[in-house]
């Protein structure tokens, strides 16, 4: 009987291994073709694993398990059909009082059987869902052991009754009978094991680089004139609207080609020239922040780049980002602005060295040709690694951008 | 010659119930025994007499030691030997009259009589000769695609002090002495001699048990043993470990300890040190089956002896020489006969003695799991702390869970109390789900009842029992 293997799909150069997050379904049952097995999430995005025939499966490892690209996670035996179940192998015949074993073949889906009571009590105190843990009890049964198998390799403990502080002050304590319990005060939650990888990567970017950030001012006023006098003809051209994001992505470029010492990575003892224009414009999801790349931007038309902007940033809001939308660019713009920031300063989007921010526009009153007038000002900050970008590098870069956006005719000739 | 599906060869527990699942499963089945009841030795002279007995002597003992505490007087208590072995007999011809019953209605064909093999597919069948008179009739022959070997086992008989039925005796004629012996020496600290010992015990007789090896069931933990060697002598046996008996000779039991020779006066002598396979005049070297060391009849993982279409369940292989374990071997041939998924958890097989009080056990006790160098956890609880047992003045005795310290599955349990040998049930059920202490600890049982010990005992492993400290 054909018993195929299931297993990690390759996802990307730079992805090994990940984490076998959640199963959905559990072990022993019967599963349709294409039906989602699955999640396995690595650093950079959560992906789905399907079956690719359907059959009985039967689990290999246990969620929370960190796999590696081609480790077999389960295998689905396409013979099997809902109620015939393999003789099971029997022991061999011991004299008394061996340990119990008690090896189990799996004979019906365990989904359908209620939890023991330990089951139960751990799974509500560890917040880890039971259907999702594979067992290794009679049928299938999740045991006590395997919750604790999965809290243990997920170690972030939570624990609803966490204890108050009892430094709150007598005062404190008689003001308010009716105070709220530890319980109101504070609540846990879990990291899912891709923020956890987030938080790690974030960390390590900044341990590593050497990481400034230099700040600039750019009055938006000629990019917002450019768009009010041919919004009606762009859309009627190309279907969707002119945005900011094609300027700032164009004025990038730009001065990227101006200052390629921000078109390059650190390697150790290595520097890597880019030579190449595949900017990361970043998207906020529910999943977290999420990079997609807007590839050989420097070749696109506005149009082409508002485009690929908009169907990166569907993509990520609907989970349908892949890794490989996701890597290979060479510089990140992200919008804070978005959120209503003034000023912030970026991270670095390891292994770049470069990231630009951008801000709210407010209106300020600037000094121009010694009057002074009301402009849409938004502030501009570039975050770079000082190991491969000096200080005169990183202010001319910005200094670029800020030029092109003011002055939208520089992008034409390239100046 | 006649045909069948399966011959099965002795009609014990491992034998009967075999056929009876394969006549379930529609196979044609041929049931031998030499005995004209079925039940081999399990209904006909072992469990089931015994258990009569030992009910009926614990009554005489309430009627005569207990009664009166509890506000009921008699005059004198006497006992009427015969109609307690009538009552026990009666006991027997139910039971096994029954299994004929149902063996008839599934229509499996029984032969009594001296069953050998003429080949790997044949089987003789010598009558046996029913003693009314008539000549024994002409052999039978029985041929079938599937034989199972369920010959079960015998006492074993010490080389230097044979039975004779009368002063030596095994657990065959314990059971039915007409008079109460005088003075008894049971050679054997295990379930058959305690619980026989107790039974003549409690009728009158003075009772020794002399075991070899330093402790009295043996297979059990140490606390348990210790508490319930105590518990015996109380009740007035005398109990000799470590001690090698060498011989019985005018009236006098020999035995030897650490260098000295110990004298035991007796009337009679109830050797009950072990019992073995019993294969005799089976022919299995006309099968070609092959026997293990110990002679038991060797066996695969799934019972499969060295001949194809020959399989063999009970006393007669390896494992523990017990009613139901040789029960459920028998089920499982015959589901694999019949092409189905069969399977025995030879793992959790639970064994009972059933004195008073009970003693149980199922998988690993503390003492083997220490010895493995498991890291466990265990849980116990006095039955003097449950409520049942002290309203119902059965207070000996105690319970206790083996937990693995990390997973806190439960490994095994043992129990000394009256009714252990229902009660091991549960934790056999616990352990088949891969049940933990904790699950036991919190599943609700009955109050008030003696069953609490088991949950407390579940608590007491991770030290949250509610009605001890």
């Amino acid at each position: 009987m054909p018993v195929l293997d299931v297993k990690i799909p390759p996802l990307g150069e730079s992805i090994s291994s990940g984490v076998l997050a959640k199963w959905h379904v559990t072990d022993g049952t019967i599963v349709k073709k294409d039906q989602p097995l699955f999640e396995l999430e690595t650093d950079k995005i959560t992906s789905e694993g399907t079956a690719e025939a359907a059959g009985k499966i039967v689990l290999k490892v246990a969620a929370g398990t960190e796999v590696k690209i081609g480790d077999v996670v389960a295998t689905v035996d396409t013979d099997a059909g809902p109620v015939s179940a393999p003789p099971p192998p029997v022991s061999a015949v011991k004299v008394e009082n061996k340990a119990a074993a008690a090896p189990s073949a799996p004979v019906m889906s365990s989904s359908s059987l209620p939890s023991s009571p330990a089951v139960r009590r751990v799974s509500e105190e560890t917040g880890i869902d039971p259907t999702s843990v594979s067992g290794t009890g009679k049928g299938g049964r999740v045991t006590k052991g395997d919750v604790l198998a999965v809290a243990e390799a997920a170690p972030a403990s939570p624990s609803p009754q966490s204890k108050t502080e009892t430094k709150a002050t007598p005062a404190a304590a008689a003001v308010s009978p009716a105070a709220a319990t530890p319980t109101d005060r504070q609540s846990r939650r879990k990291l899912t094991p891709l923020r956890k990888r987030i938080a790690e990567r974030l960390v390590q970017a900044q341990h590593e680089a050497a990481m400034l950030t230099t700040f600039n001012e750019v009055d938006m006023s000629a990019v917002m004139a450019l768009r009010a006098k041919y919004q009606d003809d762009f859309v009627k051209k190309n279907g969707l609207k002119l945005g900011f994001m094609s300027f700032f992505t164009k004025a990038v470029v730009h001065a990227l080609k101006e200052v390629p010492a921000i078109n390059a990575q650190y390697a150790g003892d290595e520097v890597i020239q880019n030579h190449y224009y595949d900017i990361g414009v970043a998207v906020s999801t529910e999943k977290g922040l999420m990079v997609p790349v807007i590839r050989g931007a420097d070749q696109l038309g506005m149009a082409e780049i508002e485009k690929a902007i908009g169907d990166a940033a569907k993509k990520a809001r609907d989970g349908k980002i892949t890794l490989a939308d996701l890597e290979g660019g060479v510089f990140t713009i992200t919008n804070g602005g978005i959120f209503g920031s003034m000023l912030s300063t970026p991270i670095l989007n390891a292994p770049q060295s470069g990231i630009l921010g951008l801000h709210a526009i407010n209106e300020r009153p600037m000094a121009v040709d010694g009057q002074v007038v009301i402009r849409p000002m938004m502030y501009l900050a570039l975050s770079y690694d000082h190991r491969l970008v000096d200080g005169k590098e990183a202010v001319t870069f910005l200094v670029k951008v800020k030029q092109a956006i003011e002055d939208p005719s520089r992008l034409l000739l390239s100046i | 010659m006649e045909s069948f599906d399966l011959i099965v060869i002795g009609a014990g527990p491992g034998g009967y119930v075999c056929a009876f699942r394969a006549a379930q499963l529609g196979l044609k089945v041929a049931l031998i025994d030499k005995r004209a009841t079925l039940g081999g030795t399990c209904l006909n002279v072992g469990c089931i007499p015994s258990k009569a007995l030992l009910h009926s002597s614990e009554h005489l003992v309430f009627a005569r030691k207990h009664a009166a505490e509890h506000g009921i007087e008699f005059g004198s208590v006497e006992l009427d030997l015969a109609t307690m072995m009538k009552r026990k007999d009666a006991v027997v011809g139910k039971l096994v009259g029954g299994v004929g019953q149902l063996a008839k209605a599934r229509k499996i064909s029984t032969f009594v009589g001296s069953a050998s093999f003429t080949s790997a597919t044949t089987v003789s069948v010598a009558p046996a000769d029913t003693g009314d008179g008539k000549a024994a009739g002409a052999p039978v022959e029985l041929t079938a695609k599937n034989i199972v070997i369920a010959t079960g086992s015998a006492p074993v008989e010490l080389p230097f002090m044979k039975f004779d039925g009368k002063t030596v005796v095994s657990s065959d004629d314990a059971i039915a002495f007409t008079e109460v012996p005088k003075k008894l020496v049971v050679v054997g600290g295990g379930a058959i001699g305690l619980e026989l010992g107790s039974v003549w015990s409690r009728l009158g007789s003075d009772v020794t048990i002399v075991e070899f090896l330093p402790k009295i069931v043996s297979t059990y933990d140490d606390d348990i043993v210790r508490t319930f060697t105590r518990i015996l002598q109380k009740q007035g046996l005398k109990i000799e470990v470590g001690a090698k008996v060498t011989g019985f000779s005018n009236g006098i039991l020999t035995a030897e300890r650490e260098g000295k020779t110990l004298e035991f006066p007796a009337d009679k002598v109830l050797v009950a040190v072990g019992r073995r396979t019993f294969t005799d005049r089976l022919g299995l070297d006309k099968a070609g089956v092959a026997l293990d060391d110990k002679k038991r009849v060797k066996v695969d993982g799934h019972l499969k002896t060295s001949v194809a279409g020959i399989w063999a369940v009970g006393d007669v292989i390896a494992g523990p020489m017990l009613a139901h374990k040789a029960e459920e071997d028998g089920v499982a041939v015959a589901e694999w006969i019949a092409g189905k998924a069969g399977h025995v958890n030879w793992d959790l097989v639970p064994g009972v003695v059933y004195t008073a009080p009970e003693v149980a056990s199922v998988g690993l006790g503390e003492d083997a799991a220490r010895a493995q160098g498991l890291s466990i956890n265990v849980g116990k609880f006095n039955l003097a702390a449950n409520a049942r047992a002290i309203a119902a003045g059965a207070t000996d005795g105690f319970v206790k869970i083996v937990a693995d310290a990390k997973t806190d599955r439960i490994l095994g349990a043992q129990i000394l109390g009256a009714n252990a040998g229902e009660l091991i049930g549960e934790i056999v059920t616990h352990m088949e789900y891969g049940g933990s202490a904790e699950d036991l600890g919190r599943t609700i049982h009955a109050h008030p009842t003696m069953s609490e010990a088991l949950k407390e005992a579940g608590l007491a492993v991770s030290k949250s029992a509610l009605h001890s400290l």
